[in-house]
């Protein structure tokens, strides 16, 4: 029906004007314009969908790879093939009592010991089939005696039972190349050297076991003996340090700057700075640590303190800007009704605003340390970029950081550091997650509607 | 608030005054990445042997690690620095201005470059005036005249018509590798000085004569085949007329599937680069602050540790690690100045 009324309207005005004619055809095939276009428009949003799907898709099939990639190079790093054997603690032969001091039963020679040991169960010929025999084992087996003794003097002149560490190339081969067609075996291992092995896999001597060295540790040349415990502990202490600092110094400077600093040129120019700081390059920081912590202060190389020092300069952008969010996002009537109950200005901040803003600053503050967690460059300039075996005790012990751990194994031509490389991934991958997960459910629990 | 605020406050001054007036109490070790692996080694062995903490090892470079050895004495400066070369007399001075006067020089060992190829196809021989021509960015003019020209070179058998007639393809290391470093100053230099209008240039003007001498060619003669030398063994098997540049340890483990080409008549052999003849080696060093023996404790048994008989010796662990020992009365020269702690004489 209103198609025809129109239509008529249209034929009346017609006969007016040529001019005012062709204007209402327009206006009539504005609707119609628009129901063809509809369809066009409608495609339009149904291919923008589909972009958005597919680029959705993608983001998710490289995430897919990736996970895939490093889970499935790195589950290898936590076993570690070892050889179950009898051994006898010979006294004579270490020249070791039950009542020998630590010192003594340090400098014992129980590689000479474990040499023996395996000559005599396999009697190799000559010199050469001996260094080769020799090779399998790890020269973390005669740590392992070492460790065992000290813990246990007593076991001297005994057998005991223990499952010694082998080499990392009998380990990749145990792991990965035994089921290989010759040809593309491991050649980093000699016939006899598979003989010897073939004849310990057929008694069931050699086995792989959970390699809880990897998470007890320290930093190591050798692939077996290599853990992240080391790097965890620094990674740790690096990040408390820089949480002590940074929080406190980010949310006061945040809560001056938001409810206490005069508006004028100087704050601007502050306010200014800090959004500018949030996008400096991350090593720019690590030399600015360098000349000032190093060079000024005096502040020891490669200590979690100088490294959480740096990244509290690094992280104090990102904590100032999201508490100030967070500050700002508490509603002004929550202010207005403490002042109207005659509360004083520190009052209102400190008993109102600052436990609403909390969950924002707390979220802000873990994504910070998330991002000081990921980070290498800094600590490249003040030397935490080092290999450092033992477990650091306190922030003033030389360490380094997971990341760091990553990158320095990345780069060692032993083929076992490859999945130990994936293997220290997974666990700093793990690391993020916890962090981010506590973020989102501290931000669940504390977060409050109005 | 307040009080946390006072109290972080108050931790991070104490703290950062603790740690700027404690006694280190382990061996802080920086410098060459060449040397890092068998720092490491000794390092880890050291500390798990002895009563002493496991001294800390930085891959700085060789220059980078000497600048922080020479910055002074004190627990805040590196106790010993490796490297891949010997001490500069500018850094000597530079030491001795920061109040260092007794550095000890240790000779490690040393350490072989190799050109190889596949054991499919024939043995090349080579001598480093023909690697400089083949590799070089700019080479002199092959019309004799004193220039430098654009390296016009395809073929082996353009430089010298008794190489074969194959493609010039060199895969080696790339620019942040001290292997390439080394490669360029021993080879490349070493071919280099033997065009006398070059080698004249040095007194004229060092920075040209260097860009000249170190500039390895970019048209695609020379492939950048990353750090992982095991990577350019492969691709060797796989390519029968490519050349490929590597440490020797790597030679060594791969000797079934690679051999070393001939440089100036020498095979890299064990014996040849221990004994100096094989030209495109080079020595590796450690540099010690004697003033720091004594006080950081430790350092005399990390000396011990590192020349004893296991490490360094002809069997020891450090070859094991792809280092060439030094011979034996080499060693026990080294061994004198260790005991002795001798310190480096002005040079």
């Amino acid at each position: 029906m209103t198609d025809i009324k129109k239509n008529d309207s249209h034929e009346k005005k017609s006969n007016t004007s040529t001019e005012s004619n062709t204007m209402t055809t327009t206006q009539l095939t504005t609707r119609e314009k628009v129901e063809l276009s509809l369809g066009r428009r409608r495609a339009a949003e149904t291919r923008f969908r589909l972009y958005g799907m597919a680029s959705v898709f993608f983001g998710m099939l490289c995430l897919v790879v990736l996970f895939t990639d490093i889970a499935s190079k790195g589950t290898g790093a936590f076993k570690q093939t070892s050889l179950t054997t009898e051994i006898v603690l010979d006294s004579d032969y270490l020249n070791l009592n039950k009542e020998s001091t630590i010192d003594e039963i340090r400098f014992a020679n129980f590689d000479g010991l474990i040499k023996r040991h395996f000559a005599k169960m396999l009697k190799p010929k000559g010199r050469s089939a001996k260094r080769e025999l020799f090779k399998l084992i790890s020269p973390g087996a005669s740590w392992q005696l070492q460790e065992l003794l000290l813990a246990n003097p007593d076991a001297i002149d005994t057998s005991v039972s223990i499952e010694l560490l082998m080499d990392d190339d009998v380990d990749q081969w145990f792991k990965h190349d035994r089921e290989l067609a010759e040809g593309h075996m491991n050649d980093r291992l000699s016939d006899q050297q598979l003989v010897w092995l073939n004849s310990w896999i057929e008694e069931g001597k050699l086995d792989t076991h959970f390699n809880t060295l990897f998470f007890t540790n320290g930093d190591s040349r050798e692939p077996e003996l290599a853990g992240i415990h080391g790097a965890i502990k620094g990674t740790l202490l690096t990040l408390m340090v820089t949480l002590i600092l940074s929080f406190p110094i980010g949310v006061a400077a945040a809560i001056y700057l938001e409810e206490f600093a005069p508006r004028n040129r100087m704050t601007e120019i502050v306010e200014i700075n800090i959004n500018n700081l949030a996008a400096v390059p991350s090593i720019i920081f690590g030399l600015l640590g360098m000349a000032i912590f190093i060079n000024i202060f005096g502040v020891s190389r490669s200590t979690p303190l100088l490294g959480g020092l740096v990244l509290t300069l690094m992280t104090l952008p990102t904590i100032i800007i999201s508490a100030r969010a967070a500050i700002k996002s508490v509603p002004p009537s929550i202010r207005e009704a403490a002042y109207g109950l005659g509360a004083s200005k520190n009052q209102v901040v400190f008993h109102h605003v600052l436990p609403l803003a909390m969950p924002g600053m707390l979220t802000g503050t873990i994504l910070g340390m998330a991002q000081a967690l990921g980070e290498t460059a800094p600590l490249l300039m003040i030397g935490m970029v080092a290999f450092v075996v033992d477990v650091p005790g306190f922030i003033n012990d030389p360490s380094t950081v997971l990341p760091v751990q990553i990158f320095l194994w990345s780069d060692s031509p032993e083929r076992a550091f490859l999945e130990r490389t994936s293997g220290a991934i997974l666990v700093l991958l793990s690391f993020l997650v916890v962090m981010n997960t506590t973020a989102v459910i501290l931000r669940r629990r504390l977060e409050r509607r109005w | 608030m307040k009080n946390i605020l006072a109290l972080s406050a108050a931790l991070a001054a104490s703290a950062i005054s603790m740690s700027a007036n404690a006694q280190r109490d382990y061996i802080s070790i920086v410098g060459s990445s060449t040397v890092y692996p068998f720092s490491t080694v000794v390092a880890e062995r050291f500390g798990k042997s002895t009563k002493f903490a496991t001294p800390k090892v930085e891959s700085t470079g060789s220059g980078g690690g000497l600048k922080l050895f020479c910055s002074g004495v004190g627990s805040a400066t590196p106790d010993i620095t490796n490297a891949s070369r010997a001490i500069k007399s500018s850094e000597v001075e530079l030491c001795a201005k920061n109040g260092i006067k007794d550095i000890i020089e240790v000779t490690v060992g040393y350490d072989g470059i190799v050109l190889a190829n596949t054991t499919a196809a024939k043995q090349i021989s080579l001598t480093r005036r023909e690697i400089f021509l083949a590799l070089a960015k700019n080479i002199p003019n092959p019309d004799g005249s004193e220039t430098l020209v654009e390296n016009p070179y395809q073929t082996w058998n353009e430089i010298n018509p008794t190489l074969p007639k194959s493609k010039i393809e060199v895969l080696g290391p790339p620019p942040t590798s001290g292997t390439r470093d080394a490669f360029a100053e021993l080879a490349l230099e070493g071919g280099c000085k033997t065009f006398p209008f070059i080698k004249a240039m040095k007194k004229q003007d060092k920075k040209k004569y260097k860009a000249v001498c170190h500039a390895v060619r970019e048209d695609g003669a020379y492939v950048e085949a990353g750090e992982n030398d095991n990577l350019i063994v492969q691709k060797l098997v796989a390519n029968p007329t490519a050349l490929g540049v590597f440490g020797y340890s790597f030679l060594e483990q791969n000797s079934e599937k690679v051999q070393g080409s001939l440089i100036d008549g020498k095979l890299p052999t064990f014996d040849a680069i221990a004994d100096g003849s094989y030209p495109v080696s080079r020595s590796l060093f450690f540099y010690v602050k004697k003033a720091h023996i004594g006080v950081i404790p430790g350092i005399e048994q990390y000396l011990a540790e590192f020349t004893s008989e296991k490490a360094m010796g002809e069997y020891g662990y450090l070859a094991e690690k792809g280092m060439i020992p030094m011979t034996d009365e080499e060693r026990d020269n080294v061994l004198n100045t260790v005991k002795n702690l001798i310190p480096l004489t002005k040079k």
